[in-house]
């Protein structure tokens, strides 16, 4: 893995729309993905940001969320990595199904649900005094073969997680 | 980015917000309490119009999510203009297609 881009951003909510904006920039420019996962990345980045940002405004921290992009021949992955305490991804509740009506009482808590379904694979570590969150959307280098390929490598390592 | 918010109330007993940009935790507050300004108005049947938003996160649904709460309590209701398919796919993922009736167009929302 080599990392294509590193970024340190102030702990405030009104930077994570550049985050995106360079995430899914570079992502579109270097790799070989549908504007439609592009699309996905972007979201799925923009609730990592949110999380950080809301961990360290809970814990006090002043130190930046660092946002590192990693480029591999298959993949590409975003770090989100924050000092807000960390917290513990499998501990969250359960949201009622939709068709319940106290399923209106959960307004937040979506985030996370939304990374795992949009990104191919959503890692949460717990570090020391924070969380890291990993990011792999799968697919080649731009210029490099047809979505075709990315769609079965996607495919076959997906499977191996 | 801004986002921008834009009321019409030409269509009684519906008041249309249109909302524009992108909707994210930095954003989300402004949209919100413009649902609560206007359900505290007795404005209570609301349609929000999402076909100028380029961006919505799970800030922005938690915030519509509760501003339909706030107008089913008043025996109001909040509906959702949208077609395009990379908000709508927001709402597919978490389910939140079966809470909201969604329209294709404002006339559509604010028929009947």
């Amino acid at each position: 893995m080599i990392v294509a881009f590193e970024l340190a951003v102030p702990a405030s909510p009104e930077y994570i729309a550049v985050v995106r904006l360079v995430v899914s920039s570079l992502a579109s420019a270097r790799r070989n993905l549908a504007d439609e996962r592009i699309d996905d990345l972007k979201l799925a980045v923009s609730e990592a940001c949110t999380n950080a940002m809301e961990a360290h405004r809970w814990s006090g921290s002043r130190d930046p969320v660092v946002v590192r992009v990693l480029e591999a021949d298959e993949r590409l992955e975003v770090e989100i990595v924050d000092h807000g305490g960390g917290f513990d991804p499998d501990g969250l509740a359960l949201h009622p199904p939709v068709t319940d009506p106290s399923r209106l009482d959960f307004e937040r808590g979506l985030g996370i649900p939304l990374i795992r379904t949009l990104v191919d694979l959503a890692r949460f570590e717990r570090l020391q005094d924070g969380t890291r969150v990993r990011m792999v959307v799968f697919g080649g280098p731009a210029g490099d073969g047809g979505d075709e390929t990315s769609e079965i490598l996607r495919a076959v390592l997906a499977d191996d997680d | 980015m801004e986002l921008g918010l834009e009321v019409d109330e030409s269509r009684p007993p519906y008041t249309v917000l249109a909302v524009t940009g992108e909707v994210d935790v930095y954003t989300a507050p402004r949209l919100r309490e413009r649902l609560v300004e206007l359900a505290s108005q007795g404005r209570n049947q609301v349609v929000v119009d999402l076909e100028g938003v380029e961006f919505l996160d799970s800030t922005g649904l938690g915030v519509l999510v509760g501003g339909l709460k706030r107008l089913r309590s008043n025996d109001g209701d909040l509906r959702l203009v949208c077609t395009q398919s990379r908000i709508l796919k927001v709402f597919e993922i978490t389910g939140l297609t079966k809470v909201f009736a969604v329209s294709g167009s404002v006339e559509e929302a604010t028929a009947g």
